[in-house]
């Protein structure tokens, strides 16, 4: 089995988010990139699955769609471990094209098995793993938080209300995972980051894709108010505060 | 090898920006390598930050050897010994990373350093063979014994004895060393010890289970509890005589040679453990309020964090323009046909006057910036829970080993006259021209000077100063000078401020041949000159008047003054365009 895991690479979560051009675009000066969190759990139990020789995986390939400057983020993926990597080389402009590049890359990869976070930690669309598993005419199931392969079936546990449901299927499938999926991420090795010098990043140009929404503009949160503490004895200026100012009663 | 300067050459020539190398140069691998270590870190030793600190050497080992299934430990060694032979920069770049991790970065050090590098520069293949590639991935950790109860700082004065026993296959060691790091789980040591009756050292590859070795319990120390330090005996213990490290009677040289290295891996260490204070720092001073008001805001705590990254800049700048300096020398050995372990070694040791400034330095500091990241605190600073007590704690060690800071600073002035009486420049020639107008000397500015040419000039000055200090300190007491340790002190002081003082200049030059300015680092540079000029100026002025009758000192003295006058700074502006950065980034990203 082959499996195919799709990453995304979003300023690292400590940074601090500052806008530009009118508070149209990200400002990259000082940002940090990364693999997107829950991709790189992701991309942890793909490996892992490979080390298992019982489950039968040959390859680990990732898929990113982005510019040439998202390559040491798709560089530091091969250290850690995937076989090779496809970059479509087209700007990330919404969820609906980076599906559709995904799904038209992936297509007659012959792929068994593709993982997508449940989201990006920067833009948090939860939307690309269904879209891609539509477009590609597979099965997909969501809110996986494990994943494994016994003797040609992909056995996924998923997190629903109040408990676990544990959905076994065929491949081709599509896993949108989430919290759970690896218990923490792979460290590049030294061995890694040496071989992933030599590992091919196939770069694909972009298909035609429609684009069903543009940016307009970004905000940042306002300011988290002054926290204020109310005398335990005085209920009646909490009640009020609360009704009053806060407004929330 | 345009440009490259000799070791100590830094007094009487000047290098171009664009000939240093700068960290904002670091390639992809090289930023992948120190995320590795990074992540290693937040991954392994925070967690059990806790439990180490109860001094728990089997954790402490675990950890060590989880660092060598990641690489951590090959990254000097080179391939063909199961290592990744990374450049000397890149060897810096993770001693940096690792110096964030508290006792687990002694260990670490401890182990990839003293304890591994004597046999991989100085083992014949024999030796290499058997026992690096096991050193490179951690299934064997090293130490080094060199220090005994009665030698310190004089190495040589050691009492440890070995005596080749009748049928000539062994060694019979006998001795005590004391302060070993990973003494508690070392499988190999590096035992110095002289054999009859030398005068100097021999060096032996001891195995922890070889009859006769005995460890004794861990000390109880002031900071880096992490890590396991103890005394070693060896009683009639039966080393083979293959395991002689060198040829007999090099021990000594080779002791020195790896202290070279130490000591500039210190300075890069200190940088790491430097950023993670000042990453608390900021992070507490933002979070807590008084007053209604973080107390980031205020200007006492900016002008502290401020303080804090100027120096870690400074610091930065001039161990990674050094580290290629070694680079590049060890490259032009391997041209020569010198054995690539042997090379490594050399270069390091051939930059001595650079490694021995930039330990004392690095490790003063970080003293400095864990004493503010501790004040910064206030009283939760106090308090064992937070990560900065341990810093406190664990910096103090870095002006002790690997050669005190005393004899360090009396040592690099040694080196630079050494090297200079050898013939590699004339430090003493220009010193005399300096001296001998002491009105002329200063550099007068030029009509319409650059930032560069003007920063330049301070930095130019500044050598001056240190030039004028050697020559009045060398002829007034010539061969005696050795005994004059205070005044070797003061001039060793003026030498290391000039190197960083001109390596921050250079990296500020060069980034904004690219990144155009900036007025954060122009900041960072323009305070550091400003409060280097003073010091250089107190040093200066203490050696002249101690080396010099009033009358004799006079026109000097009034040099010193032009020699070290800078443009004023506004230090509160810029020092709040410093902390103001750091505050909106919320970490170390200068």
């Amino acid at each position: 089995m082959n499996i195919l895991v799709c990453i995304s690479n979003v300023p690292d979560t400590t940074t601090k988010i500052r806008f530009a051009e009118g508070d149209t675009k990200l400002d990259a000066t000082g940002v940090q990139w990364v693999i997107n969190p829950w991709d790189e759990l992701s991309l942890t139990r793909a490996l892992e699955l490979k080390d298992d020789s019982s489950a039968g995986i040959t390859s680990v390939t990732v898929i990113h769609v982005g510019e040439a400057s998202s390559e040491p983020t798709i560089r530091k993926a091969l250290a850690i471990g995937a076989d090779s990597a496809i970059r479509v080389d087209s700007p990330a402009n919404d969820s609906y094209v980076v599906a559709a590049q995904i799904a038209a890359a992936a297509s007659g990869g012959g792929f068994d098995i593709i993982m997508c976070g449940i989201e990006s930690s920067d833009f948090n669309g939860s939307v690309v793993g269904g879209m891609v598993a539509e477009m590609m005419n597979i099965q997909s199931v969501t809110g996986v938080s494990d994943l494994k392969v016994k003797d040609g079936s992909v056995i996924m546990t998923r997190e629903i209300e109040g408990g676990r449901e544990v959905v076994a299927t065929t491949a081709p499938v599509l896993a949108v995972v989430q919290k759970g999926i690896a218990k923490e991420p792979r460290i590049a090795s030294m061995r890694g980051i040496m071989t992933a010098r030599t590992k091919p990043i196939n770069v694909v140009e972009a298909v035609d894709s429609e684009q069903f929404s543009s940016l307009e503009g970004f905000t940042l949160p306002p300011p988290r108010p002054e926290c204020r503490f109310i005398d335990a004895d005085n209920v009646s200026e909490l009640v009020s505060l609360l009704q009053n100012e806060a407004k929330v009663i | 090898m345009e440009n490259a300067l000799k070791s100590g050459e830094f007094l009487l020539k000047q290098v171009t920006p664009e000939s240093v190398f700068i960290p904002e140069e670091f390639d992809e691998e090289q930023r992948m390598i120190a995320q590795t270590c990074q992540d290693f870190i937040e991954a392994e030793v925070y967690p059990n930050l806790e439990q180490l600190e109860k001094g728990d050497r089997k954790l402490m080992e675990e950890i060590l050897k989880k660092s060598g299934e990641l690489g951590l430990m090959g990254i000097a060694i080179p391939e063909e010994f199961g290592g990744f032979g990374q450049s000397f920069v890149t060897q810096m770049l993770a001693a940096e990373t690792t110096g964030a991790g508290f006792s687990f970065s002694v260990a670490y050090m401890a182990h990839c350093g003293i304890g591994t590098m004597p046999i991989m520069y100085f083992g014949n293949e024999d030796q290499r063979s058997r026992y690096i590639p096991r050193l490179a991935t951690g299934e064997l950790i090293g130490a080094y014994c060199l220090t005994e109860p009665g030698a310190g700082s004089d190495a040589n004065s050691g009492k440890s004895s070995a005596t080749l026993d009748e049928d000539g296959r062994n060694y019979i060691l006998n001795g005590q060393k004391m302060w070993i790091t990973n003494a508690g789980f070392a499988d190999i040591q590096i035992v110095f010890a002289k054999i009859d009756n030398d005068r100097v050292l021999s060096a032996f590859i001891v195995e922890k289970d070889y009859p006769g070795v005995v460890i004794g319990p861990d000390e109880h120390k002031m900071g880096i509890k992490g890590s396991s330090t103890a005394q070693i005996y060896y009683n009639d213990v039966k080393v083979p005589v293959e395991n002689l490290l060198g040829k007999r009677g090099e021990g000594f040289r080779i002791a020195l040679s790896i202290l070279h290295m130490g000591r500039i891996k210190l300075g890069a260490n200190v940088i790491g453990a430097a950023k993670k204070a000042i990453n608390d720092s900021v992070q507490y001073a933002t979070e807590r309020k008084q007053f209604n008001t973080a107390i980031a805001s205020f200007g006492a705590i900016k002008s502290k964090l401020a303080m804090q990254v100027v120096k870690s800049v400074a610091t930065e700048s001039a161990i990674y323009r050094v580290s290629r300096d070694i680079d590049n020398l060890a490259g032009r050995y391997v041209a020569e046909n010198c054995e690539k372990g042997r090379a490594s070694i050399d270069a390091i040791s051939y930059y001595a006057v650079e490694a021995a400034l930039l330990k004392v330095y690095g490790s003063e500091m970080l003293d400095f910036v864990v004493d503010e990241a501790v004040q910064i605190h206030g009283g939760m600073g106090y308090s064992a829970e937070m990560a900065v007590e341990k810093a406190y704690r664990d910096s103090r060690i870095n002006r002790i080993f690997e050669g005190t800071n005393e004899i360090n600073r009396l040592l690099l002035v040694d080196t630079a006259m050494k090297r200079a009486m050898k013939g590699d420049f004339d430090l003493f020639g220009e010193a005399e021209k300096v001296f001998a107008d002491p009105a002329g000397a200063p550099a007068a500015a030029t009509s319409g000077e650059s930032y560069g040419e003007e920063m330049l000039r301070y930095t130019g000055n500044f050598k001056k100063c240190a030039l004028m200090a050697i020559h009045a300190a060398s002829s007034t007491f010539g061969k005696k000078l050795v005994h004059e340790q205070e005044i070797l002190t003061e001039i060793s002081d003026i030498m290391t401020s000039a190197y960083l003082a001109e390596s921050l200049v250079l990296r500020t030059l060069k980034r904004e041949m690219t990144q155009g300015e900036d007025a954060v680092f122009r900041a960072i540079t323009n305070i550091f000159i400003f409060n280097t000029a003073s010091e250089i100026r107190r040093s200066a002025l203490g050696a002249i008047f101690s080396t010099l009758s009033p009358d004799e000192a006079e026109p000097v003295a009034d040099a010193i003054e032009k020699l070290t006058s800078v443009r004023g700074v506004n230090l509160k502006e810029e020092g709040r365009l410093i902390a103001d950065k750091l505050i909106e980034d919320g970490s170390y990203k200068f």
